[in-house]
């Protein structure tokens, strides 16, 4: 359960990006999580709410979403998606795999803002 | 009233991150081998490194420890008695260590200097989900398993096997009364890390712990080559 230290960190990193667009009000914060990044989704959205309050990103959204597991088949010689945690070989040839090529992502792609207008 | 995408694309470990480079960074110019042991509470992390740091300093090999638990320095008087240097961490509820704590406490350690060790044990708390995301700067992640917690561990805990580099079953003395299938578990470990190496130990009747010692010698060695 890290999930309320990783929120705090969100929080850490939008207030900043946001501070360069004074007046802005952030709407939606859009994470991508990889299958291996040990983070749960629901604890993430249920310790956001409470995280943000009081902060730039209150009342914002929070989107997750989540990268599945992609590792490189040394004998199909291509990156391949894994179904699940499970087993990690390859679904086309069963060859196990050790090379990992996504998964661990933990970041903030992006977030969306409402700039107030300068009047003209 | 306009709305705008700002793309951050930004790790949200940046900093950890950052933190654990640098101390890597430090530990490879000290030339010291750091570790990093992660399992659930009671698998036996702290009698495994008890004998550990015993044995490597029968051998002259010079070692220190640091130990995280949320509360109490109960596991570093244990491993004191080993003669080695050890501080405790508590974390105050916090469920992994992360690298700031390593560099904290690294720093103003009394007597320790990372260039006058050749190990440095780091026993992680007790958690098999948190510790797998906070990188230490360590050089082999040891993901530990007992007898006593069932074969299909790794398969419930897939991100911490995964991102292990080597895979310790302890209290191998308990596997007959525990009914514990090693054909299985070992399968299951390598399902989920496929190749890595496994030692099979007990802290009890020092089963493994030879080729466990031989396998810290050889990595240092080629890591100092």
């Amino acid at each position: 359960m890290h999930e309320l230290s990783i929120i705090a960190s969100i929080v850490d990193t939008v207030t900043e990006s946001v501070a360069a667009y004074p007046g802005a009000r952030v709407v939606e914060v859009r994470l991508r999580v990889g299958a291996l990044a040990s983070v749960i989704e629901d604890s993430l959205q249920f310790c956001y709410g409470i995280a943000t309050d009081g902060t730039p990103l209150a009342g914002s959204k929070l989107v997750v979403k989540i990268l599945p597991v992609v590792m490189h088949c040394e004998p199909c010689a291509a990156d391949v998606e894994l179904e699940g945690l499970q087993s990690f070989r390859c679904p086309r040839c069963g060859e196990p795999c050790s090379d990992l090529r996504q998964g661990r992502e933990l970041e903030i792609e992006a977030i969306e803002i409402d700039e107030v207008e300068e009047a003209v | 009233m306009t709305t705008r995408i700002v793309e951050l694309r930004r790790g949200i470990l940046k900093k950890n991150d950052e933190l654990a480079a640098g101390l890597r960074a430090s530990y490879s110019a000290a030339g010291v081998l750091v570790l990093n042991l992660v399992s659930s509470p009671g698998t036996g992390k702290t009698a495994f490194l008890e004998i550990t740091l015993r044995e490597l300093r029968a051998r002259g090999a010079r070692v220190a420890a640091l130990v995280g638990d949320l509360e109490t320095d109960n596991d570093a008087r244990r491993l004191a008695a080993s003669g080695a240097p050890v501080r405790q961490i508590n974390t105050h509820g916090i469920c992994h260590l992360d690298a700031e704590m390593i560099g904290k406490h690294l720093d103003g350690w009394e007597g320790v200097a990372l260039g006058a060790l050749d190990y440095l044990f780091i026993e992680n708390v007790g958690n098999l989900v948190c510790p797998s995301s906070y990188d230490l700067g360590e050089g082999i992640r040891v993901a530990l398993l007992s007898v006593t917690e069932g074969e299909d561990k790794p398969l419930k805990y897939p991100t911490l096997f995964n991102s292990a580099d080597a895979a310790v079953i302890t209290k191998i003395d308990l596997a007959g009364p525990c009914g514990f299938d090693r054909e299985l578990a070992l399968h299951n470990i390598n399902e989920i890390r496929p190749g890595i190496r496994i030692f099979e130990t007990s802290a009890k009747s020092s089963a493994g712990i030879e080729e466990w010692l031989a396998y810290l010698a050889e990595q240092r060695a080629n890591r100092n080559a």
